[in-house]
């Protein structure tokens, strides 16, 4: 079987890319996609410590599951919001949304 | 069929995936080859309905009429039109076919031929119906076409709105039998099948059932008098043949899935001992309701897209949500029937338990249409007053009719244009 | 390790989950990159099923790539007058681009043996290589997670407040959306 840094690697450069997207790109959509992929990032780790350290207990797929909650209300909001910004300033550019900076 | 792998010498690990990948081939091949029949018997039926012979031409009955119109639909041109987004028009209608094709893997198809018994099979069933979603907003966007953009707007809208009294219907017969795994969800029904015990979250399901496949009366998606098939505007050749085999096999499948869920799958007389008896019980069973689904298809007129959204959140979600609620309290408040007498003994003791949902969900069924009516009457006498209205001139048309058509351009005049 | 079918897996389902997550934050056309998500999330169901996790991997089908995703790209839909603009990047991307690799370097030292060999630690060699070797597990099941999910020793109350957030969540999505001002 794999071990279980194998997935650890996977988990923690999965985490970068979406990092890098969340510092790097300009459309607020694409950040929520990269903030998805962090959050996946996230959810491979702990599934896999769950798999290889204690398979018996249910606290990784249950955390696992609460991640999948939290994701869905976050998507939902950030849509929400983006699409207020859109309809009100007809930009979806994160550096553009800046009146509230001196 | 691994075993046949590992005697002709292969290593263990690779038999298995050569015994597998050949069980795999074989059983989606077999069902990918059933719409060329259904096609035919769709065709045959609609036109029974309306009035006509249906194809009569090529075979008896003009049963193999399928076949020239493939070898026809094979040798047209794909159209690639100049500005589409290519690799999401090109890949879509292969998503499609797919994401229908995976269904087949969990289907019981008898006690001992089913592809994979997952433990999940209700819930990859869903999961994997909802994969089309992603294959029509593909198709949608892809084709750079207006009409096809509003097509993939209303799939949104639809199949995620369905997604939830599907999945609440789903819900009771796992409810019921304690497991997600279709074998177990079978073998329940030994004595009395689902149907019997939950006959309203049956209709739910087929309904929101009808709806995920985008048939009429909820034929919005493609809505060829509106939309001009909508997210398949632009296709020709075999990337639409794959799009109209999807919806046909797809189709066949809802009412498959149907029969394993609440009409007992395989079981029937001896076919515990014959596998080949549980095959025929089973298309059997399919066949009828894909018959009642033909009935709706070729009787019903399409829905307008409020009452769509309407139907689904004020009626469908609400009903299946109290009837998880009352099947569960029930189911929880009842005592396990001892189960380990013969097969009329079981009959006996299940009966109270069955005798109790059946009723609690025809009651359910029965209020609830009796809201819908009186919401029905009140909203006719005051459409009726409207009218009335108008027609003495004293109120402006422009306040009354437009309700209809204002919630169609809602999403085209949300995105901005 | 052996090269198993399931070290095979294993790397077939990485590369689509971190091929996947390069191409979401490198795209321009927006609509390409969410759909390069789907295919990330997919590639995450597929390592899940290797994790012998199915329900996460048939809920991470259900809720992210049809759900999640779909919504995602449904605002795409209706913002697609800003399509046409070819920058992706703002300018902060070179920073962002190294403070990654650094990031993901230190990890890569923490996490693979390798790097335990550089640091003189042995942290990761302490972690089970084989989750084979573990006692004769029996899996978690669905019904294990149901039951955990709505018993007062299991997760009961962390599960209502999950409830709770998503209504508050969908209800405020709802009136942030809203278009008319009449709230």
């Amino acid at each position: 079987m794999v071990p279980l840094w194998m997935y650890l690697v996977v988990s923690a450069a999965l985490f970068c890319i979406g990092a890098f997207g969340v510092l790097a790109r300009r459309n607020a959509i694409a950040i929520l996609l990269s903030i998805e992929l962090m959050l996946n990032a996230a959810n491979i780790n702990l599934v896999a410590f769950w798999r290889y350290m204690n398979p018996t207990v249910i606290n990784g797929q249950v955390f696992a599951a609460f991640v999948f909650a939290v994701a869905a209300a976050e998507a939902a909001v950030g849509v929400a919001l983006i699409l207020s910004i859109y309809r009100n300033r007809q930009t979806v550019m994160v550096e553009d949304v800046n009146i509230l900076k001196w | 069929m691994v075993g046949i792998f590992e005697d002709l010498g292969f290593e263990a690990g690779l038999a298995a995936v050569l015994g597998n990948l050949v069980g795999v081939v074989v059983l989606a091949t077999v069902f990918l080859l059933l719409p060329i029949f259904t096609i035919w018997v769709e065709r045959k039926v609609a036109a029974r309905f309306q009035n006509r012979i249906g194809p009569n031409r090529v075979g008896p009955y003009g049963i193999l009429q399928s076949f020239p119109d493939v070898v026809k639909l094979l040798g047209k041109e794909l159209i690639l039109p100049r500005n589409v987004d290519k690799i999401p028009y090109l890949l879509s209608p292969i998503i499609m076919v797919a994401a229908v094709v995976l269904i087949v893997a969990v289907i019981p198809l008898a006690p001992t031929i089913i592809g994979t018994d997952l433990s999940i099979g209700a819930l990859y069933f869903v999961s994997v119906g909802s994969l089309t979603t992603i294959a029509i907003v593909m198709a949608g966007w892809g084709s750079n076409n207006k009409y096809a953009l509003l097509g993939a707007f209303r799939t949104v809208a639809q199949l995620i709105s369905y997604e939830i009294p599907l999945v609440f219907s789903l819900l009771i017969p796992i409810l019921l039998v304690g497991s997600l795994s279709m074998q177990t969800i079978v073998e329940f029904q030994d004595t009395y099948w689902i149907i019997f015990y939950v006959p309203t979250a049956a209709v739910i399901f087929l309904v929101s059932n009808i709806a995920e496949i985008g048939r009429a009366p909820f034929d919005l998606i493609e809505a060829e008098s509106e939309l001009i098939a909508g997210y398949m505007i632009e296709y020709s050749g075999m990337a639409f043949a794959m799009f109209y085999l999807a919806e046909f096999l797809h189709a066949f499948l809802v009412a498959v899935i149907f029969s394993v869920l609440f009409l007992g799958g395989w079981q029937g007389p001896l076919a515990q001992d014959v596998p080949v008896l549980g095959i025929a019980y089973l298309t059997i069973k399919s066949f009828i309701v894909y018959f009642a689904m033909l009935w709706v298809r070729m009787t019903l007129p399409r829905f307008r897209i409020d009452h769509l959204m309407a139907f689904n959140w004020k009626f469908l979600v609400p009903v299946s949500i109290v009837h998880v609620l009352v099947t569960a309290g029930i189911w929880s408040a009842l005592p396990e029937p001892d189960l380990s007498g013969g097969w009329f003994a079981r009959l006996g003791e299940e009966f109270p338990r069955m005798a109790l949902n059946l009723v609690a969900s025809v009651v359910i069924a029965v209020v609830s249409l009796r809201l819908l009516r009186q919401y029905a009457e009140q909203e006719r006498q005051r459409l009726s007053e409207v009218t009335a209205m108008v027609e003495h001139k004293q109120y402006p048309l422009a306040t009354t009719g437009q309700g209809a058509q204002s919630n169609v351009i809602v999403v085209g005049t949300g995105s901005g244009d | 390790m052996e090269l198993t079918w399931q070290a095979i897996a294993f790397f077939i389902f990485s590369a689509l989950t971190l091929g996947g997550g390069f191409a979401v934050v490198t795209q321009r056309n927006i609509f390409h990159a969410a759909l390069f998500l789907m295919l990330s999330l997919f590639g995450t169901a597929g390592l899940f099923v290797l994790l012998i996790a199915p329900f996460l991997a048939a809920v991470q089908v259900l809720v992210y790539i049809g759900a999640i995703a779909i919504l995602v790209l449904f605002a795409i839909m209706l913002t697609r007058r800003l399509m046409g603009l070819t920058i992706s990047l703002n300018q902060q991307w070179p920073a962002a681009a190294l403070a990654m690799l650094v990031l993901f370097g230190v990890l890569l030292l923490v996490l693979t043996p390798v790097g335990d060999d550089i640091l003189g630690q042995n942290w990761s060699a302490n972690l089970p290589t084989d989750g084979d070797t573990a006692p004769e597990v029996t899996y978690i099941t669905v019904r294990e997670i149901g039951v955990a999910f709505s018993t007062q020793n299991g997760f009961v109350l962390p599960f209502e407040i999950v409830s709770l957030l998503l209504t508050s969540a969908l209800i405020g999505a709802i009136v942030v959306a809203r278009e008319d001002e009449a709230i």
